[in-house]
C-alpha cells in the first residue's frame, strides 16, 4: 500500500465524519444543553460558594465560570468520545464498523484515523461552546483558541481510545447509562475540573490523590494552561503518554482474534 | 481468481463451529453455500472477511495465504454482509464514495467506478438520494455496487436476500449471476433458501459446521438418490 491510499483513507474517514455531523446536527447542538446549563446555572449557584484564588495559569482573581470552562470543554469531548466509542462497537454502527475493517489498510491507523474523525468533530463543538461562554465573560486571550487546539485533539483520542478499549473488553458495560455512571461522572467528578486540586487535598488528601491518578485531570489541565498561554509539561506528558498507552490497547482489541462481536450478526 | 479453504475449523470457547471444512471455489462461477440457521454459514464468513482470525487451516486466494499476506488477500474480496451495512442518512454516491476511500481509491477514480457501477445496477439517478429512501431490494443493490467498486475477483454474499420480497429476491440473484458472466467474479452466496439455487449450481451443504456436500446441484441429488436439492438437502440435514 502507497502513502496515496492512506491519505485517500485517512480523507475519506474524515468526510464521513463530517457528513454525519452535518445530518445530525441538531443531536449535536443539543449536547451542547449540558455543558452550557453548568457553565450558566451550576456555576452561578456555586460562584458565592466557592472562592477561587490566584492559581496559575491565571494571572489574577477569576470568576467561577471562568475556572469551569475548560474542565467543561473536557466534558463535552468525554461525553462525545464514549458515546462514538460505544456506538462503533454496538448495534447502531455494527455494519459500517465491519465496513470499515474490511479495508485492507492496517487496522490500528483505520482506527486511530477514525477516532481522529470524532475528535475534530468534539473539537468543533467544544470552539462553538467557547464562543458562547464569551456570553458569560470566559475570555482567554485570542491566541489561546488556536493554542488550546492540540490539547483538545491529544483529549478527544485519549477518552475516544478509552471508550473503545471499554467498549470492546468489558461486556458488562455495554450501555451508555453503565459507562456514565462506571467511567464518566467518576471520571469528571474526580478531576480538577470542577474544582481546584489544592481545594480536595484539604478536602480529604485520598481524594486528592485519586483526581491526580484521573488521566482526565491532566487533560483537562493540558487544556486549561494551554487555553491561556501557558505552558504544562507534565499534563501534556502524561495525556500524552495515556493517548499512546490507550490507543495500543484499544487497537489490540481490534485484531481479528478479538473481533467475535463483529463477526457474529447479534452483538455477543 | 482461484479460491481454496484448507481445513478450516474454528471454536467459541469450548463450541466447535466449523470443523475441518475444506473446499476450493471455480474462477468465475457461482457458487452456494448452503445450510439451516446456525449452521456455521456467518462464522465461515466471518473467517473468510478476516472480522474472526483463523485458528486451524488456512484460505488461498490466488495463492496468496490468508493468514501469511492478509492485506493482498482482502484487496480481492468484496463482501455483502446479511444485516444492513449502509449509513442510511449518507446518500448513496456518498457511501460508495467512503468504500472506496476505505480501499485508497482517490476521489476520481472513486466517482467514475462509483457512476460506472450505479449505471449498471441502474440507479445512476438515485445517486444523490439518502440510502434510507431506498426500498430493501435497491439497498441491497447498492451494497453490491460498493462490493465491486475495488474490482475483487471474490464476492461473498451472506444471505443477501433477508428481508426481501419474492420478486426482488430473484431479481438479484439473477443479477448477481450475470456479474459471474460478464465480469468473470467469483461468488459464494450463502442461503438457507433452495428457490435461489439452480440445479446445475455448484453448491456447498453445511450443516453443524461439516460440509456434508460439494459439487453440482444435479450431481448431489443423483449421488443421494434424491429429486430435487429440497429433498437432498431434508435428508442430509433434516432440515427443510
Amino acid at each position: 500500500m502507497k502513502a496515496a491510499h492512506y491519505w485517500h483513507c485517512f480523507v475519506g474517514i474524515q468526510t464521513r465524519e463530517w457528513l454525519r455531523f452535518w445530518q445530525q446536527r441538531t443531536r449535536f447542538a443539543s449536547a451542547l444543553v449540558r455543558p452550557l446549563l453548568w457553565l450558566v446555572v451550576f456555576a452561578a449557584g456555586f460562584r458565592a460558594v466557592l472562592g477561587i484564588s490566584i492559581i496559575p495559569p491565571y494571572q489574577t482573581y477569576i470568576t467561577y465560570e471562568t475556572y469551569i470552562a475548560p474542565g467543561l470543554c473536557g466534558m463535552i469531548i468525554l461525553f462525545n468520545s464514549m458515546q462514538g466509542a460505544l456506538s462503533m462497537v454496538y448495534d447502531r454502527e455494527l455494519g459500517s464498523m465491519r465496513v470499515l475493517l474490511m479495508s485492507p489498510l492496517p487496522r490500528p491507523f483505520l482506527l486511530v484515523t477514525k477516532l481522529l474523525a470524532m475528535g475534530i468533530v468534539s473539537v468543533g463543538q467544544v470552539y462553538v461552546f467557547l464562543l458562547l461562554a464569551l456570553l458569560v465573560d470566559v475570555e482567554p486571550p485570542a491566541w489561546g483558541y488556536l493554542v488550546v487546539l492540540p490539547a483538545l485533539i491529544l483529549t478527544s483520542l485519549m477518552l475516544g481510545a478509552l471508550g473503545l478499549l471499554i467498549a470492546t473488553w468489558i461486556k458488562q458495560l455495554e450501555n451508555f447509562a453503565g459507562v456514565m455512571n462506571f467511567v464518566i461522572f467518576p471520571m469528571f467528578f474526580m478531576s480538577s475540573a470542577l474544582y481546584p486540586l489544592w481545594r480536595m487535598n484539604e478536602a480529604s488528601p485520598w481524594l486528592y490523590w485519586i483526581c491526580q491518578f484521573n488521566p482526565f485531570t491532566h487533560a483537562v489541565e493540558a487544556i486549561r494552561f494551554s487555553l491561556y498561554l501557558e505552558w504544562n509539561p507534565m499534563a501534556y506528558g502524561i495525556t500524552a503518554t495515556v493517548t499512546l498507552v490507550l490507543s495500543l490497547l484499544a487497537t489490540a482489541g481490534f485484531r481479528p482474534q478479538r473481533t467475535k462481536i463483529l463477526a457474529t450478526s447479534k452483538p455477543a | 481468481m482461484t479460491i481454496e479453504a484448507r481445513n478450516l475449523s474454528f471454536r467459541y470457547g469450548d463450541k466447535p463451529v466449523l470443523k475441518e471444512v475444506s473446499f476450493a471455489l471455480t474462477s468465475g462461477g457461482f457458487h452456494a453455500l448452503l445450510g439451516p440457521n446456525g449452521a456455521g454459514k456467518s462464522t465461515l464468513f466471518g473467517l473468510l472477511t478476516r472480522l474472526l482470525a483463523l485458528q486451524q487451516g488456512d484460505v488461498l486466494m490466488a495463492g496468496q495465504s490468508l493468514k501469511k499476506q492478509p492485506a493482498e488477500a482482502m484487496r480481492n474480496i468484496g463482501v455483502v454482509f446479511q444485516q444492513n451495512a449502509l449509513d442510511l442518512d449518507l446518500t448513496v454516491r456518498q457511501n460508495l464514495l467512503y468504500h472506496a476511500a476505505l480501499h485508497g481509491l482517490s476521489r476520481q477514480a472513486a466517482r467514475v467506478r462509483g457512476d460506472r457501477e450505479l449505471t449498471r445496477f441502474q440507479l445512476l439517478e438515485r445517486a444523490n438520494e439518502p440510502v434510507r429512501k431506498l426500498n430493501g431490494g435497491h439497498r441491497r443493490r447498492v451494497e453490491i455496487a460498493r462490493a465491486l467498486l475495488h474490482e475483487p475477483s471474490l464476492l461473498l454474499l451472506d444471505e443477501p436476500t433477508v428481508g426481501l420480497d419474492v420478486a426482488s429476491r430473484r431479481e438479484l440473484n439473477d443479477h448477481v449471476r450475470t456479474l459471474c458472466d460478464s465480469d468473470g467474479l467469483t461468488v459464494l452466496w450463502a442461503t438457507h433458501l433452495i428457490e435461489e439455487i439452480r440445479p446445475e449450481d455448484r453448491v456447498l451443504i453445511l450443516h453443524e459446521g461439516k460440509l456434508l456436500a460439494d459439487g453440482a446441484g444435479h450431481d448431489i441429488c443423483e449421488a443421494e438418490g434424491t429429486r430435487d436439492l429440497a429433498e437432498t438437502f431434508h435428508t442430509l440435514t433434516g432440515a427443510g
